[in-house]
């Protein structure tokens, strides 16, 4: 009874730890500029998808592994240079089909290039699963839960401490006041798009070996984490963590207790509750007009 | 106003009647009638995206819906088709209203997140509830009958649907030029500002998104009767992204954008189909280059350039 609960928390923990590095994706952009970017999960598709590409090609794995964050990252920064700053200030819709289409562009030449098949990455450090208290782990998970942490303490250094990181939190709270004191708030844009890309890609990749990846596994994957990311409240970034995690844990346990049909129905029922009851996220604040 | 208006819908007409003896051979037909239903379902997320400014990204969800009302109840439960029709137009409005109601008094696009999640269920649902749906593989739908006679082939059903699209685009010019369509603009404009004239915001961003989620059903009922086969892939996500396509290239807030958009996207496929594979990429791009270079569409953009408007 308690392993079965166990072995539902820890595979939901892990899968919720990507939601949670996509859900900070989502958030960096989003306070960085109020666009909700629908392309955030092929960052997630990029960043295995190059991982699997790099690794077979025969670069060393830390090697093949930067260069699938690095990537990635470019291509946000592509991004948001070549569509989203020429239409600044265009309305939430129009915003929204640009990342859309952006996502169809990415998956599409990934699948003209790479094709349609599933691959593996090998696990970082062995498949031999480890005993806890009758529930199985995978060593795969350790790293995804040590990276993650990782990530999400150097993030709030980041934010809390450094100059640059109070710059952008300054944007994302008001544009106009941030840039009368100064601040470069075209900078700001850049380095949200290229550290959501990043985060999205290190997210795919830490997942690639327990799931496996292909070119359509960011349609579902950006979805979910952008679920946690309303989950926590838009714009939250210690709200899009704990929504990952709940979201990823929610569906584990869906998926094992009640329907492992409805696995991925889960979050998305998770949200239309949300939305109905608390439409602010557990952690959002109090909505404010602008007219 | 009222003379312009009606020269359009004339020359749709004309080109309606035109088409059957035009089009060489039923593949031409084939493609015709998918182009109209297409365009209705369009009229409709127009109405939503173009007039309310909200954007629903599930619309293939109440596609669905309708589509397999048509099919289940008939084949499970003896049902007339006509009734069926009706049943799933009216689950889904139930189910739009249901959902609409607590999303619209939020501020922002929360529609979008909750429409998403709504027609992935819908799908995922589709997908699972195998001994009624038939599963991914989809099921036959019986043919459509009215007054005891069944319509089958190209010829009645492109008459038959080409006289719902007149009337569908007459009523939709008609909508906008009613209160409620103005309305409808005002809160396009300014929500604050029509809210203050005394516009109930909410109320009529329901009643839009339940009308075009409606329109939605009762043309995935007509398709799959049409096509007499459903498969889930009716109201996949991409499917969605389809439609909200075609009303962005033809022209948010355009009656006659949207049946430029359903015609050229609808003929899109046939066109790319030398270029294997890379259909994605070109929707993809097609997306993001109407929004970057030509926002307001192709008719809209035409329309002001000629000095005219709609």
């Amino acid at each position: 009874m308690l392993a079965q609960f166990l072995q539902f928390l820890f595979s939901g923990l892990t899968v919720g730890a990507t939601y949670a590095l996509a859900a900070l994706g989502f958030t960096l952009i989003y306070n960085a500029s109020n666009v909700i970017n629908f392309a955030q999960g092929e960052f997630i598709m990029l960043g295995g998808m190059l991982a699997v590409f790099f690794t077979v090609s025969g670069f060393p794995l830390p090697v093949a592994l930067v260069l699938a964050i690095l990537l990635p990252a470019v291509v946000g920064v592509l991004l948001e240079k070549l569509a989203i700053e020429p239409v600044k200030g265009a309305e939430t819709v129009t915003l929204i089909i640009i990342t859309i289409g952006a996502s169809l562009v990415i998956r599409g030449l990934v699948q003209v290039w790479l094709g349609k098949s599933t691959f593996a990455l090998p696990a970082f450090s062995g498949e031999e699963p480890i005993q806890i208290l009758g529930a199985t782990l995978m060593p795969q998970s350790l790293w995804v839960f040590g990276v993650t942490a990782v990530v999400v303490a150097v993030l709030w250094y980041f934010f809390n401490r450094t100059l640059s990181g109070k710059a952008m939190l300054a944007t994302s709270f008001n544009r106009t006041a941030a840039e009368l004191v100064g601040i470069n708030t075209s900078w700001v844009l850049f380095m949200s798009f290229a550290m959501a890309a990043a985060l999205g890609a290190l997210g795919g990749i830490l997942i690639a070996p327990i799931t496996m990846t292909s070119y359509d596994v960011g349609i579902m994957l950006g979805l979910k984490g952008f679920v946690a990311a309303v989950v926590g409240g838009l714009g939250n970034g210690l709200g899009a963590v704990v929504g990952g995690l709940l979201v990823g844990i929610l569906e584990a346990m869906g998926a094992g207790y009640i329907s492992s049909a409805y696995k991925d129905a889960m979050p998305f029922i998770l949200i239309i509750f949300i939305l109905f009851f608390m439409p602010r996220g557990l952690f959002g604040g109090k909505s404010t007009d602008r007219v | 106003m009222q003379k312009k208006l009606n020269i359009g819908l004339l020359i749709v007409i004309a080109i309606l009647l035109l088409v059957p003896f035009i089009a060489p051979n039923s593949f031409y037909l084939d493609l015709a009638i998918r182009m109209a239903i297409n365009a209705m379902i369009v009229l409709g997320l127009n109405l939503l995206i173009g007039f309310a400014g909200q954007i629903s990204l599930g619309h293939a969800g109440f596609l669905g819906i309708g589509a397999y009302a048509s099919a289940v109840l008939p084949t499970h439960f003896n049902w007339h088709p006509l009734l069926a029709m009706g049943a799933g137009a009216l689950i889904t409005g139930l189910l739009a209203a249901l959902v609409a109601r607590p999303i619209f008094k939020l501020k922002g696009n929360y529609l979008a997140m909750a429409t998403l999640g709504l027609g992935i269920i819908i799908n995922i649902t589709l997908r699972n509830e195998a001994q009624w749906t038939g599963g991914p593989d989809g099921m036959p739908v019986l043919p459509m009958s009215l007054f005891g006679l069944e319509i089958y082939g190209d010829k009645q059903w492109y008459w038959i649907i080409a006289a719902m699209l007149v009337f569908a685009v007459w009523a939709s010019q008609n909508l906008i030029d009613s209160p409620f369509g103005r309305a409808l603009r005002a809160l396009h404009g300014s929500e604050v500002a029509s809210q203050v004239v005394g516009v109930d915001v909410v109320r009529y961003k329901v009643s839009i998104f339940v009308l075009s989620a409606v329109f939605a059903s009762i043309m995935g009922s007509v398709t799959a009767h049409y096509i007499g086969f459903v498969s889930p892939n009716f109201a996949d996500f991409f499917h969605s992204i389809e439609l909200v396509t075609m009303v962005v290239v033809g022209g948010m807030a355009s009656v006659f954008g949207s049946l430029v958009g359903a015609v050229l996207l609808t003929a899109l496929p046939q066109a790319l189909a030398t270029f294997e594979g890379w259909e994605t990429v070109v929707f993809g791009a097609i997306l993001m280059g109407f929004m970057i270079f030509l926002p307001k569409g192709i008719v809209p953009t035409l329309a002001a350039k000629f000095g005219k408007g709609e």
